[in-house]
C-alpha cells in the first residue's frame, strides 16, 4: 500500500503543493515544456480567423492535455505551407493551426508534427461567421477533434453547462463560460437540472410552494412535458438512462420517506417504484453510462451514503466506502461518463469537499480542501469535473482537472447552484 | 229600539265614569318654574344615559377585543412553529406542549384543515434537504394523528433550504431555519376555542 501510494505520488505530473489552486486567466504565454508531463504544442499564427484561433486556443488549454503557447500573431505571415523551421526554437512537438477551408464558409484545422515537419491531421469542417450563433460551438468542435488526434479521446469544449441563478431560474453557459442564456423564465425556481443525451432535452424540478414537478425541456422547441409519476406531490433529482428513454426521479411520500422511481418517458409511460425506504431516504439518482445500474444516496445507515443498485431496483449495496460514526454525510453523486468512478461531495468538518470514487477498487480519492465545495458533474471527456464552490466569496461554479488537480474558475454574473454538464453536443444542437 | 238601548247603555257609562273622577289637585302657576333647573336635571339624565351608553360600548368594545385576542391566541397557537436539531426530525420535548395545544385546537374545530412545511437550514444537499423538510413536516403529521387529530385532515410539503426565515451563516440562523410550519387551509375563519 504505501509503496504503491509512493508510486502514485511519482507519477503525479504536478507537485501536491500545485493542486486545487487556480491557474492564471487566459492563456500562458512562455516556453514551461517539460519532458515527460505534457507535450507542448503551439498555436501557429494565421492571417485573418484571429478569433477561432483564439477560442482554440484557449481551449486547449483548458483540456488540460498540453502546454499551450500561442505564438504572437504576426510573427510569421505564414501560408498554407508552414515553415516548421522556425518554430524548432520552442522545442514544442505539436504546433495546430486553422486556415480557410476549400468550400467557401470553411474551415481547415491541421495538427502539425514539429519536430519532423510534417501535417499528421487535418479536417475540414463548416465555419458560420464569427457573429453567427453557431460559430463558438463550430470551433469547439475542431479543438474537441485536435485533442482527440493527440490523446486518442476528445476534448470537452463543445460541451455546455446547466445550472440554476440566484434568480432561481435555469441558465446555461459554454463551457468555456461565453453564451450565458436563461432557459426558464423568471418567477420560476428551478431545481436539479440534468442534460438528455441528446444535448437537445434538460430535465429539472419546478419547484412551487412545496410542491415540484419533473419537466423534460426540449431546448429545440421550447416545449415542456411531465415526467409521468411526477405531476402531483413533490418529485425531485432527475436522472436520465443513457439511452434518454428512462428518467429516475426521487418522490417525497405522506409518510415522510423518500424513494426513487422511475418512468418511460419515450412512452410517457411505466411509473416503477425502484426502493421501498420504510425508515430511510433514497434519493440523488445517477446512471452508470452502461444504463445497467445506479449509484444514489440513501439514508439506511443513518447519515447520508452512497448506494448502487441495478436499474430495476434490485442488488442493492454500499457503493463508497465510509467509516460510521467518523465520515460525514456523502451527496450528490454522478456516475463518470467512462464509468470508472462517481464524483459525490463529503462533509468533512461541516464543509462539503469533492471526492472521487474508484468504482472498481472501492476507494475514495479527496480532491477539494478549500471552502465549501458541492455538486461535481462530469465534463463529456471524463477528466474534468465541474462543482460549487465559495472559495472566491459566493458561489460559482469552478472546473478541475482530476489528473493534475488544476483549477478554474467558469465567471457566472451571480451566484449559482447545481450544476450539470452537457455530452458533448453535435452538430445542429440547439 | 236597538238603537235606543245603545244610547242608553253609552250613557249609564259616561254617568258611572263621572262619578269616579278624582279631586284636581291646583296645577302649580307656570310663572314659579325655574327652567335652569330643569334644563340640570335633563342634563344630568343625558349625562347619566350617556355614561351608561358609554360604559356599555366599552364593555362591548372589551369583550370585542377579548375575543379577537382570544381568536388571535388560537390563530398564534395554530400558527406557532416547531424546531429540530441539525439533521434531525425527533420532534423535540419543548415542542410537545407547542403540537398537544394545536391538536386541542383542530379538535374544538373539525371544519379546519392543516397544511404542515418542514424546512431545512443551508447546510446538506439541496437535494437531500427536501427529503429531510419532508421528514420533519411528517413527523409533526404523526405526532398530531397520535393525539387524534385525523389524518386526511393534514396535508404536508417541504419547501428543504427554499425558504429561509433567517438570513446569516451561522447558528443562530440554521437553528431558526430548521423548522416546521402549520398553516390553516380550510375551516379557519371563526375559531372555537377547546373546552
Amino acid at each position: 500500500m504505501t509503496r504503491r501510494l509512493l508510486a502514485f505520488l511519482l507519477l503525479l505530473p504536478l507537485p501536491l503543493a500545485a493542486q486545487d489552486r487556480p491557474v492564471d486567466e487566459g492563456i500562458r504565454i512562455g516556453i514551461s515544456y517539460n519532458p515527460g508531463v505534457r507535450p507542448t504544442l503551439l498555436v501557429l499564427p494565421q492571417a485573418g480567423l484571429d478569433s477561432a484561433r483564439a477560442i482554440l486556443a484557449r481551449d486547449l488549454d483548458y483540456s488540460d492535455r498540453f502546454e499551450v503557447v500561442s505564438v504572437p500573431t504576426g510573427s510569421s505571415p505564414a501560408g498554407p505551407a508552414v515553415n516548421y523551421r522556425q518554430y524548432r526554437v520552442y522545442g514544442a512537438q505539436y504546433g495546430v493551426d486553422v486556415v480557410r477551408g476549400a468550400a467557401p464558409g470553411s474551415a481547415r484545422v491541421r495538427l502539425h508534427d514539429l519536430a519532423q515537419g510534417k501535417v499528421l491531421n487535418e479536417q475540414e469542417a463548416a465555419l458560420p461567421d464569427p457573429s453567427a450563433a453557431g460559430f463558438r460551438m463550430a470551433v469547439h468542435r475542431l479543438s474537441d477533434e485536435v485533442v482527440r488526434w493527440v490523446t486518442g479521446t476528445p476534448g470537452y469544449a463543445a460541451s455546455r453547462l446547466a445550472f440554476v441563478g440566484s434568480d432561481g431560474r435555469l441558465w446555461r453557459v459554454d463551457a468555456d463560460g461565453a453564451g450565458l442564456t436563461a432557459v426558464t423564465a423568471a418567477g420560476e425556481r428551478i431545481l436539479s437540472p440534468v442534460w438528455a443525451p441528446d444535448g437537445r432535452r434538460i430535465a429539472y424540478t419546478r419547484f412551487r410552494e412545496g410542491t415540484g414537478v419533473v419537466l423534460v425541456h426540449d431546448l429545440l422547441t421550447g416545449a415542456r412535458a411531465a415526467v409521468p409519476g411526477t405531476a402531483t406531490g413533490l418529485a425531485f433529482a432527475a436522472a436520465f438512462s443513457p439511452d434518454g428513454r428512462t428518467v429516475a426521479f426521487a418522490r417525497a411520500d405522506e409518510d415522510g420517506g423518500t424513494d426513487l422511481h422511475s418512468a418511460d418517458v419515450a412512452a410517457n409511460c411505466c411509473v416503477r417504484r425502484l426502493t421501498v425506504g420504510r425508515f430511510a431516504d433514497n434519493l440523488s439518482p445517477t446512471f452508470a453510462p452502461d444504463g445497467r445500474r445506479l449509484a444514489f444516496v440513501s439514508t439506511r445507515a443513518g447519515p447520508p451514503q452512497i448506494y448502487a443498485m441495478s436499474a430495476d431496483g434490485t442488488d442493492q449495496e454500499l457503493l463508497a466506502p465510509f467509516n460510521f460514526g467518523v465520515d460525514g454525510p456523502s451527496n450528490g453523486p454522478e456516475w463518470s461518463p467512462d464509468g470508472a468512478s462517481v464524483a459525490f461531495h463529503r462533509d468533512i468538518d461541516r464543509a462539503p469537499q469533492i471526492f472521487l470514487l474508484d468504482v472498481a477498487a472501492r476507494r475514495n480519492r479527496q480532491l477539494t480542501s478549500a471552502g465549501r465545495n458541492e455538486d461535481p458533474t462530469w465534463a463529456p471527456d471524463g477528466r474534468h469535473l465541474a462543482f460549487v464552490s465559495d472559495r472566491s466569496g459566493r458561489r460559482q461554479m469552478w472546473i478541475v482537472d482530476v489528473e493534475t488537480g488544476r483549477v478554474r474558475q467558469l465567471h457566472t454574473p451571480a451566484a449559482v447552484r447545481l450544476p450539470a454538464w452537457s455530452r458533448r453536443l453535435v452538430a445542429g444542437t440547439p | 229600539m236597538r238603537r235606543f238601548a245603545f244610547l242608553l247603555a253609552a250613557a249609564v257609562a259616561a254617568g258611572a265614569c263621572s262619578q269616579s273622577q278624582p279631586e284636581v289637585a291646583p296645577a302649580p302657576a307656570p310663572a314659579t318654574v325655574d327652567s335652569a333647573a330643569i334644563r340640570a336635571r335633563e342634563d344630568s339624565i343625558r349625562a347619566a344615559q350617556a355614561d351608561a351608553e358609554r360604559r356599555a360600548r366599552e364593555e362591548a368594545e372589551r369583550l370585542r377585543r377579548e375575543a379577537e385576542a382570544a381568536r388571535a391566541r388560537l390563530t398564534a397557537d395554530m400558527a406557532a412553529m416547531i424546531h429540530f436539531d441539525y439533521d434531525q426530525s425527533t420532534i423535540r420535548a419543548e415542542d410537545q406542549a407547542v403540537l398537544d395545544r394545536k391538536a386541542a385546537i383542530l379538535a374544538a374545530n373539525p371544519a379546519v384543515r392543516v397544511r404542515i412545511s418542514g424546512h431545512a437550514d443551508e447546510r446538506g444537499s439541496d437535494e437531500y434537504n427536501l427529503a429531510l423538510g419532508n421528514r420533519r413536516a411528517a413527523a409533526a403529521k404523526r405526532y398530531l394523528a397520535g393525539r387524534g387529530v385525523t389524518e386526511a385532515r393534514m396535508d404536508i410539503v417541504s419547501y428543504g433550504e427554499e425558504r429561509p426565515v433567517a438570513a446569516g451563516q451561522d447558528e443562530g440562523a440554521w437553528a431558526q431555519n430548521r423548522r416546521a410550519e402549520f398553516e390553516i387551509t380550510a375551516g379557519g375563519a371563526d375559531l372555537r376555542a377547546p373546552n
